[in-house]
């Protein structure tokens, strides 16, 4: 019986058609508060991916449940067409080693110096001697555009956009396939924040990166990303709503007829303080 | 009958105070049970760890100083100033029967089984204790431990396995510590304060003290080394947010080990004295 065998351009082209992250039908549930709602997003490789959305409505814990730090109440998470509830903490662990996180507010360890820090995954999951090890951190501050003087010291001496970039030197050091950026640029002057789109645009164009960038300013979404998602809090959504607002290329944001997509783009509270007042108001009744 | 008819029947009435007490009693207990449920897998997982992958020495020895040569100083203040204080309040009802030679004996055993082991043990949840349960609060709440997570290391291995560690083989090592200043500081207070006869008080301590008395009190304290360990860390992974949080988690780690280290000591020494005498039928020990 003669088997059909696949040429390797039909089998290269299957994987890469494969996305890179894929959330199926996935809800999240802390206690009584659902947080979010029937999302289905697939990321293909390659691609950067800015989530925006009000504070609250629930981008970080997407993200972090699309990396398996939070676990879905429903549906599933496919990295790399892989479901990774199904994947022991061994293969978790391997998994893991392929993305790259880059946290709010950078959650460096406190107890190590800089250079530990940015060592840390290295030392975990390669097998380097000291001075390789030395070589490739100095290396990745330098990339980041911090000197080899701030390696010896300890996270607090540094100020927020020196450890913003410490995080991301972190989160490179192993050449991830996929990173993510958790609110990159929130609590900087307005020239760190471009500072940081710059590192991220960078490193797009220096690695084939896939990369998630979860952020409320929109300088950021429309600088560095190829696709925009909006998220809406689901507490002013009705039971049947879709949570996902907007699902396109940054050009199309100014487009949208969504009122809502609108009012968050520019900025602009419309009524919001005064429905504010009217739920405080109702909860004092 | 005209009171009757001001109330509607009961099976139309809303649910009252007591059906919400009831409702909220339910559910107290379920999120006690849920909690120790959840502690149980944290510590089930921690030796799960332990046995899979030991830590590394850089993790376990900052960890070993900090829990053992960092607590000797104050676990060995503590057990003096405890002697003393045995050999003060026992001093009077024993001269009363003219038994101040005995001092000795009791001070001595009474360190050795209680006081010494529960002593370390509490010294080791304030000081030690505390710190875990705050110092992985504010790695929970800053998102250290998903950092670590991320980078594909395991919080539990990396954090709680060094912990439980140190606390599990450096307590015997504090309880000694504590028995062996408590004693000096009871003989030193009896014979140069009290002014008890120093060859009866050492004799005396001589024929009541048993080798098992040392080995109940040591036995016992790795119970609550591993107690303060699981109990401080389990409380500092389940951190509330902000400042608030990190010290709640700090004050109920000590309160939580303080209760579970005395419901083992009594749950322990029950046993041990029932080891002692189904060992030793004539049962020579005082307590």
């Amino acid at each position: 019986m003669a088997v059909r065998t696949m040429p390797k351009e039909d089998l290269k082209t299957d994987a890469e058609q494969i996305p890179l992250l894929e959330a199926r039908d996935l809800y999240v549930q802390f206690g009584r508060q659902q947080v979010l709602r029937n999302i289905n997003l697939a990321v293909p490789r390659g691609q950067t991916l800015a989530v925006i959305g009000e504070s609250g409505c629930g981008k970080t814990v997407m993200m972090k449940t699309m990396i398996g730090l939070v676990k879905p109440s429903r549906g599933e998470v496919l990295f790399d067409g892989q479901r990774l509830d199904q994947l022991n903490e061994q293969e978790l662990t391997r998994q893991r080693i392929r993305y790259g996180f880059v946290f709010q507010q950078a959650a460096l360890f406190d107890s190590m110096t800089i250079a530990q820090n940015v060592a840390f995954p290295l030392q975990q999951h390669d097998h380097k001697s000291d001075a390789e090890i030395r070589k490739i951190v100095l290396q990745r501050l330098s990339e980041v555009g911090l000197p080899e003087s701030v390696a010896a010291k300890k996270p607090a001496e540094l100020s927020g956009g020196m450890r913003k970039r410490v995080g991301l030197a972190r989160a490179l050091v192993l050449n991830p396939e996929l990173v993510l950026y958790d609110e990159p640029t929130t609590g900087l002057d307005p020239i760190m924040s471009d500072v940081i789109n710059e590192l991220i645009l960078r490193t797009r164009q220096s690695n084939p990166v896939t990369s998630i960038v979860v952020t409320h300013d929109m300088n950021t979404a429309r600088k560095v990303a190829d696709r925009v998602v909006m998220l809406y809090p689901l507490a002013r959504l009705g039971p049947d709503d879709s949570q996902v607002l907007f699902d396109g290329p940054p050009e199309e944001l100014d487009d949208t007829p969504d009122p809502r997509v609108t009012q968050f783009i520019h900025g602009e509270a419309g009524e919001r303080l005064m429905e504010m007042r009217e739920m405080a108001n109702g909860a004092l009744d | 009958m005209a009171s009757d008819s001001k109330h509607p029947p009961l099976s139309s009435r809303p649910p009252g105070a007591l059906v919400n007490g009831i409702a909220n009693l339910g559910e107290v207990i379920i999120l006690r049970v849920a909690a120790i449920g959840d502690w149980a897998i944290f510590s089930l997982s921690t030796f799960a760890w332990m046995v899979r992958r030991w830590p590394s020495r850089g993790t376990l020895l900052p960890n070993f100083y900090q829990i053992g040569v960092l607590s000797l100083p104050v676990v060995a203040l503590t057990g003096t100033f405890i002697g003393m204080v045995l050999a003060e309040q026992s001093y009077a009802q024993f001269r009363f029967f003219h038994l101040e030679t005995r001092l000795g004996g009791v001070i001595n055993v009474s360190l050795l089984r209680e006081l010494g082991p529960v002593l370390a043990a509490t010294m080791l949840a304030g000081r030690v204790g505390s710190a875990m349960a705050a110092e992985l609060g504010t790695m929970r709440v800053t998102e250290q431990i998903d950092a670590l997570e991320s980078m594909g290391a395991n919080p539990i291995h990396y954090l709680v396995v060094p912990r439980f560690l140190g606390c599990l083989f450096l307590i015997p090592t504090l309880t000694v510590m504590a028995d062996f200043m408590g004693m000096i500081g009871g003989a030193f207070y009896s014979i140069y304060r009290l002014g008890v006869d120093s060859h009866h008080y050492w004799s005396n301590s001589q024929q009541m003290v048993r080798e098992f008395d040392l080995f109940a009190g040591v036995f016992k304290s790795l119970f609550f080394g591993a107690a303060i360990a699981l109990v401080s860390c389990h409380r500092g992974f389940h951190c509330d947010p902000g400042a608030e949080g990190v010290g709640r988690a700090a004050t109920s780690a000590f309160v939580h080990s303080f209760v579970l280290i005395l419901v083992l000591d009594l749950l322990l020494g029950i046993i041990l004295n029932a080891i002692y005498y189904y060992l030793w039928p004539e049962g020579a020990s005082v307590i």
